[in-house]
């Protein structure tokens, strides 16, 4: 590879950059190491003891591993409402891949001069908090042309619109990113001259090249589904999140037990990306010159 | 009526004219070629014929059918990228046989014409590799094997081995006229590289500021350009000022030499003009009886190989004569500032309009 150039140089430029690339002496070298290793230790433990302290304590409950034994096989709740989540979460993913891979797209490959406004759109709501969108929801669809909060399933619609709501930033970023790792103009017009339609495109050439993005962003979405407490909590669904705040109000160690699961589910969740990751050829060169 | 016909085309893209007045004809079969510096509106007169730009006016028709306003993937032409674009997600095989998928074919069918196209581009056992498991130069050819499968009307190319080193360039520059030429369909290629315009085509469009400077055989092109900016563009050429002292017996004068051409050229006595040579049209020496001669001093002498360019400057600020003689050992080379004299034949140079003042069309070359 080539370095970089470096352009006229003064008089005894070139020897001080070949003694910069000399090794250092010895104690420079090991002082440096020891402090990337505190900081280092000082991160692990910040990130990890947490957990331990969490996962102790959720062992402390005699006899050993009682905690998860009480929420895993004596309380059918904690199944329920982590398969309720796990599916309005899926429902989520598919109707924000159906929403913004095929907006991400055109608005690269068409109206790029959109793209700010369409990137100021999915970044609400990190600005507008859960609760004021919850409430909008409760509002606007309490009565009217629209009365969704009356039955069930019309609490379950306004349950997912919020989380796909919830969702633009991470999918929509990560599916951007995906987007521009490829060079999305001419593979469709290579598409395109073959005979190709619109739907063809996406589904051939685009989504299977956004694979890994796509994957990333649909676990970000998923782990966002199941921990969200305010919306579920406020449309008074059976969701993970209301089941873990409910359990911490009267149990001690079963939220612990319940809090080291999801982490597992979480957990698993990235190593599932990992894999697919390591495996996608999407990382490889995808047009131009070797 | 031609297989390709593109009549009174024009491109604008707001203010800017990308293309104007673009009319071409091409026979079943012809290996076209659209030759110009970047910006001169070729690549743009390409893409109108895909269909991913739509003519501002005129009208495209691929064998008597009117195909100006159709959708790229109603057209039955396929196109070669300059960045290959080969679907990454997709192997060899797949990458060739989509078109025919696309078009519903039974899949023994989409089979055998793969396994047929891999063997024309030489790449009989690469079906089940994945693009980024080939060289640029494999990229390339399962390229045009794929823009060949579903056998499309017309084979468009944009710059297809600009992004190749000058090696594959030139083998692989061979392998698409010889497949071409076995296959008979008929191509537009896109390239700002002469040689490889020259080389492959049978016609070549010279393009300049979106016009259609000259269309012509190679030969016609190099030998005879039409314009001042064909001459520059295409090949090495000397453009030397000249003032007309009677045109009709073909007589000027260059740095305040007598020279006669004698090819016609229009023009008043003492009107300048530009009169263009090429270099091995000149010779070190007097030359034979009857050749213009033009005394001066060399200016510099410079080793390409197999050649040696050596420039003679008229007088002190007079022009620069650029010629090239065949490098040899037994080459007697002049030394810098020798008084030489250099010839030239009466049928050698071409008179040309003086409006395309010196300066410029070395800066075209020097684009080029």
């Amino acid at each position: 590879m080539t370095g970089p150039s470096l352009g006229p140089r003064a008089p005894g430029a070139l020897e001080s950059i070949q003694s910069s690339a000399r090794p250092r002496p010895r104690g420079g070298v090991g002082a440096g190491r020891i402090g990337s290793w505190i900081i280092f230790l000082v991160g692990v433990i910040y990130f990890f003891l947490p957990l331990v302290a969490t996962l102790a304590f959720s062992l402390r409950l005699q006899p050993f591993g009682q905690a998860y034994r009480n929420v895993l096989n004596d309380d059918p709740a904690f199944a329920s409402s982590l398969i309720y989540s796990l599916f309005i979460g899926i429902v989520t993913i598919v109707i924000s891949t159906l929403l913004i891979v095929p907006t991400a797209y055109w608005v690269r490959l068409r109206l790029p001069r959109v793209r700010p406004y369409v990137e100021f759109v999915t970044l609400l709501p990190f600005v507008i908090p859960p609760v004021i969108l919850v409430f909008a929801l409760l509002r606007a669809y309490s009565g009217g042309p629209l009365p969704l909060t009356v039955t069930d399933q019309g609490l379950n619609v306004l349950v997912v619109a919020a989380y796909v709501i919830l969702s633009f930033p991470y999918m929509y970023r990560a599916i951007d990113s995906g987007l521009r790792a490829i060079d999305i103009r001419t593979l469709t017009e290579a598409a395109q001259s073959m005979g190709a339609g619109w739907g063809r495109i996406l589904w051939a050439v685009i989504l299977p090249n956004v694979r890994v993005a796509l994957i990333s962003g649909a676990f970000l979405t998923l782990a966002i589904v199941i921990g969200e407490y305010t919306i579920a909590s406020f449309l008074v669904r059976p969701a993970f999140g209301p089941y873990l705040s409910l359990l911490g109000h009267d149990r001690a160690f079963e939220p612990a037990a319940v809090s080291i699961i999801s982490f597992g589910l979480t957990w698993l969740a990235m190593g599932i990306i990992a894999l697919l990751g390591r495996s996608s050829r999407q990382s490889v060169q995808v047009a131009g010159a070797r | 009526m031609s297989y390709l016909e593109l009549a009174n085309v024009q491109k604008r893209f707001g203010e800017t004219i990308a293309v104007e007045s673009f009319n071409l004809a091409a026979e079943k079969g012809e290996f076209v070629s659209f030759l110009g510096p970047s910006g001169c509106g070729k690549t743009t007169t390409l893409r109108m014929i895909a269909g991913f730009e739509q003519p501002t006016m005129g009208t495209i028709t691929i064998n008597g059918e009117d195909v100006t306003y159709k959708a790229p993937n109603k057209r039955n032409v396929g196109m070669v990228f300059q960045s290959y674009a080969l679907f990454p997600n997709m192997t060899v095989a797949d990458n060739i046989g989509f078109g025919l998928k696309v078009r519903k074919r039974p899949k023994d069918q989409i089979r055998k014409r793969v396994a047929e196209l891999l063997e024309i581009v030489n790449l009989p056992d690469k079906g089940s590799r994945y693009p980024y498991q080939l060289s640029g130069g494999q990229q390339q050819r399962v390229a045009l094997a794929r823009a060949l499968a579903f056998e499309p009307q017309v084979l468009l190319l944009d710059e297809p081995l600009s992004a190749l080193d000058a090696k594959i360039r030139v083998a692989l520059r061979h392998e698409i006229r010889a497949i071409q030429r076995q296959l008979g369909i008929t191509t537009v290629y896109v390239t700002h590289d002469q040689e490889e315009a020259l080389s492959l085509s049978d016609r070549v469009v010279v393009m300049s500021e979106g016009r259609m400077e000259q269309v012509g055989t190679p030969f016609e092109i190099y030998n005879f350009p039409s314009t001042a900016f064909v001459a520059s563009f295409v090949g090495t050429l000397n453009l030397l000022p000249g003032v007309v002292a009677e045109a009709s017996t073909g007589g000027l004068t260059i740095s305040g030499q007598q020279v006669r051409i004698a090819r016609g050229f229009e023009g008043k006595a003492g009107g300048n003009v530009s009169v263009a040579l090429r270099p091995e049209m000149v010779s070190l020496g007097p030359g034979p009886d009857g050749s213009n001669r033009l005394t001066g001093k060399v200016s510099d002498v410079s080793f390409l190989g197999s050649i040696v360019r050596i420039r003679v400057s008229l007088g002190e600020s007079g022009p620069t004569v650029v010629l090239d003689e065949f490098n040899e050992p037994t080459l007697k080379l002049p030394q810098l500032g020798e008084t030489v004299t250099v010839s030239f034949p009466q049928d050698g140079p071409l008179v040309l309009d003086a409006k395309a003042p010196v300066e410029s069309v070395e800066e075209l070359i020097a684009e080029a």
